[in-house]
This record gives C-alpha cells, structure tokens and sequence, in this order.
C-alpha cells in the first residue's frame, strides 16, 4: 500500500435530509493510518455522512475530495480505493455464504476463488457455514458474512463502515479490531460509526460527535 | 471490463436459478394471457389467425413489464444494489449485464414458448416463425427501455403500477413495429420494413438505455 500521499478531505460537507438540515460546514482532513469515530444520536445523520464520504449521496453543499479531486469526478477510481459496508448487510438470501463473499469480493476488484472465500469466512469465524444459504444464517452470521470482505487481500486503502459491531459476539468484535487495527498500521484509513467504545490503535483517532454539530 | 459484465450475468442467471418459481410464474402468465384469448373470442379459425401475432405481442408486453420489479428491486432492498454502485467497474456494464441477464430469463423463454402458442390461434409455419423473429428482436428492447423505468421507480411506494405507467407508453412503438412485422404478409415489403425499423429501436435502445438507467439508479439511491 503505498501510504504516503494518500488523504480524505471534507470540505464545508452540508447535508440535509428532507427539510430537516442535518449538519452543516463540516470539515476534516483524514490522512493514512487515521481513523474517524462518527458519534451522535439516532437521526444525527452518521449514516448520511458515510453514504456522502463514499458518494452515494450528493451533499447541499461542499465537497469530498480524494487527495485532492473531488471524488464525483474520480467516481470508479475512488471506488476502487474504498470499501464501504452499510446497515444493508448487502448479503443474497439465495447464494451460500461463500458465493456471497466471493460475488462481493469479484464485484469489487478483488479476484476472489472459493478457497480464498472459505478461508475469510474461517477467519470470520463462519468456515462451518460456507456452504449454507445466507437465508438460513442468523443476523450476527450475516454481519459476518458481510465483514468477511475485510478479511480478503489486498484491502484498499479507505474503510467506511456504518456500525460494524452491531450484532456482533464478543469474539466477532475482537477478531474485527485486529483486523482494521492491522488495517491502520499498515497505513489504511478508516471512518466508521458506533454505539460502543472499540479500542482501536490509530496513529490518530479523531472523534466527531454529530450532536454538537447539528444546527437546526 | 467484459470480465464485470460476465460475471453480473452469471450472478443474475444463479440468482434466478435458485428463485425459479419466480421465473416460471412470469412464463405462466404469458401462456395463460395467450390461451385465454381463443377461449373468449371464440374458435373461428380465420379470426384467430388475425389476432394471434397482436395478442402474442401484447401478452409478451405485460409479461415482461410484470418481470421489472424483479430486475433492481431484491438487489436495493438487501443492499446489493449500494454495492454495485461502488463496484469499480463502470455501472453502465453492470447494468448492461443486470439487463442481459434479465432477458434470458424473462424475455428468452416466451420467445422459445412462441411457437407452441401459435399452434392455438393456427398460425402456419411461416407466420409463426416470423413472430418468433420479430419477438426475438423486440424482447431485448422491452428489457433495455424497462429497465430505465424500474431504477426511476425503486424508492417509490406502489412501484410497481407505475412502472407499469411509466414503461407501457414507451413500449408502443415495439409494440407497434414489432406486431407489424408478424402481421404484414411474410415475405412482403412491409414486414422487411417493420422488422428493419424494430432492429433500429433495439440497437438505439441498446446505446442510450443502459446509460439512462445507471443515472436513474444514481438519482434514485441519493
């Protein structure tokens, strides 16, 4: 991963759902090995943020820049330096476990084999489930069918993930720490939003509560 | 590039292999439409004879249009379709592929059922073969122009009457062209005309439609 240059930036970001303005004038800059906890209640607009960071939502004003170009006119070069997981877990009913990772691993520039998506699902925890439909997998092994994207290399070098942890065991949750732990020492990024506390080693963590931002 | 395309058309056609009760009831009702209309008109074999390629048409229509919910709306609902979005492969391919896959499965088999249909309204072997034609060449542009309206409706609530509305104007001159290459006298001037003017529609559908919809679908997930 070649880390140096690599940075997100948000310029003067403004959202707004319906009528409601969710927040305004929002700036930051994330560089390589940094990550970003998005706090704030319910409604705060933590998911709005994300799904503006990664371009699926167009901001009221302002703009996201990808060292330094506007990520609407990288479009398919930015996607492929990013990986988002949203609230959808994005998981087919109908495919097994490992169809799933492989679709979504292919699908997203990652060649992917079965015995590679086995093995991610193994160290997701799920190896015994590879070849049940996603159908008859509880909410949890869904989550984690999801996340086992993260576990297939290379990873790009930006994370953007919408409650991660939710719905996860505790071994689940530790496993995913090593993970994008090991992701942030090796110069990745990542922005991500919870409920609870993780103990993640960045070279710096930066907290955005959305609350104090909101101007209604 | 071809290799994304690919590889949506494989994941649509397994998808909707291990959904098949979902494809089957789109071929019933096409048949059931097509079977119903010799029972109510009554069996007058010149009729019948008249009618045939115009109600094969319509019932294609209806059939195909019923199939559209089918096409984005699983993929939105379990947030596939947000992935795709994201997919570093160009969208107009994945979409390309998303709709390549969707005629196999809805638009190909009423073309492969077309000849077992005609033997209801006794049709000859050259009328049926060219309905069998001109369904072949009007299909794909059902799906291509469908497609458009199904990622303008995704977020709707009652999406699916109004794709209904939104897609069924634009299916008339398909429809039109389509059903006037089947009628006109095989072999004529006027069925080489019409199915010309179909190929147009189709090959004009093919370059703008897959462009249309991935802006679609962009406006509807904001």
């Amino acid at each position: 991963m070649a880390a140096t240059s690599m940075r997100l930036q948000a310029h003067r970001l403004a959202c707004a759902r319906g009528e409601r303005q969710l927040f305004s004038d929002l700036n930051f800059e994330l560089q390589s090995g940094e990550a970003l906890w998005l706090k704030g209640r319910n409604g705060s607009g933590k998911t709005s943020l994300l799904r503006l960071l990664c371009g699926l939502g167009r901001p009221l004003s302002g703009e996201v820049l990808w060292n330094g170009t506007p990520i609407q006119q990288l479009r398919e070069d930015f996607h492929r330096q990013m990986i988002y997981c949203g609230h959808a877990s994005a998981v087919k009913d109908d495919l097994s476990a490992w169809e799933n990772v492989a679709t979504a691993g292919n699908l997203s520039g990652t060649a992917c084999s079965r015995e590679q998506a086995v093995v991610a699902l193994v160290s997701v925890g799920l190896g015994g489930a590879a070849d049940l439909p996603a159908r008859s997998l509880s909410q949890g092994q869904r989550r984690r069918v999801a996340l086992a994207r993260l576990a297939l290399e290379p990873l790009p070098p930006l994370l953007l993930l919408d409650e991660p942890f939710v719905a996860l065991d505790q071994a689940a949750v530790q496993t995913l720490c090593r993970t994008l732990n090991r992701h942030l020492a090796a110069g990745g990024m990542l922005v991500y939003t919870t409920h609870q506390a993780q103990a993640l080693q960045a070279r710096r963590l930066e907290q955005f509560d959305l609350d104090q931002l909101t101007s209604c | 590039m071809l290799n994304a395309l690919l590889l949506v058309i494989r994941r649509d056609l397994l998808l909707a292999f291990r959904r098949r009760t979902d494809v089957l009831s789109t071929l019933v009702f096409f048949v059931i439409v097509c079977t119903l209309f010799p029972l109510g008109v009554g069996p007058e074999p010149e009729l019948l004879r008249t009618l045939g390629p115009g109600v094969l048409w319509v019932a294609a229509l209806l059939a195909s249009t019923l199939a559209l919910n089918r096409l984005f709306g699983l993929d939105h609902a379990d947030g596939t379709l947000e992935q795709l979005l994201l997919s570093p492969e160009p969208l107009v391919l994945i979409v390309a592929g998303k709709v390549a896959a969707h005629w196999l499965i809805s638009g190909l088999p009423l073309v492969l059922l077309t000849p077992l249909l005609a033997l209801q309204f006794g049709l000859d072997g050259q009328a049926t073969a060219s309905l069998a034609l001109s369904l072949l060449i009007g299909t794909p542009a059902l799906s291509l122009v469908g497609a458009i309206g199904a990622a303008l409706t995704l977020d709707v609530r009652g999406g699916g009457v109004l794709v209904a509305l939104l897609v069924l104007p634009l299916y008339a001159p398909v429809l039109i062209f389509g059903a006037g290459a089947a009628v006109a006298e095989a072999g004529g001037g006027a069925a080489e005309a019409n199915l010309l003017l179909l190929g147009g529609l189709l090959a004009g559908a093919a370059a703008l439609a897959p462009w249309a919809t991935a802006s679609a679908l962009r406006i509807s997930l904001e």
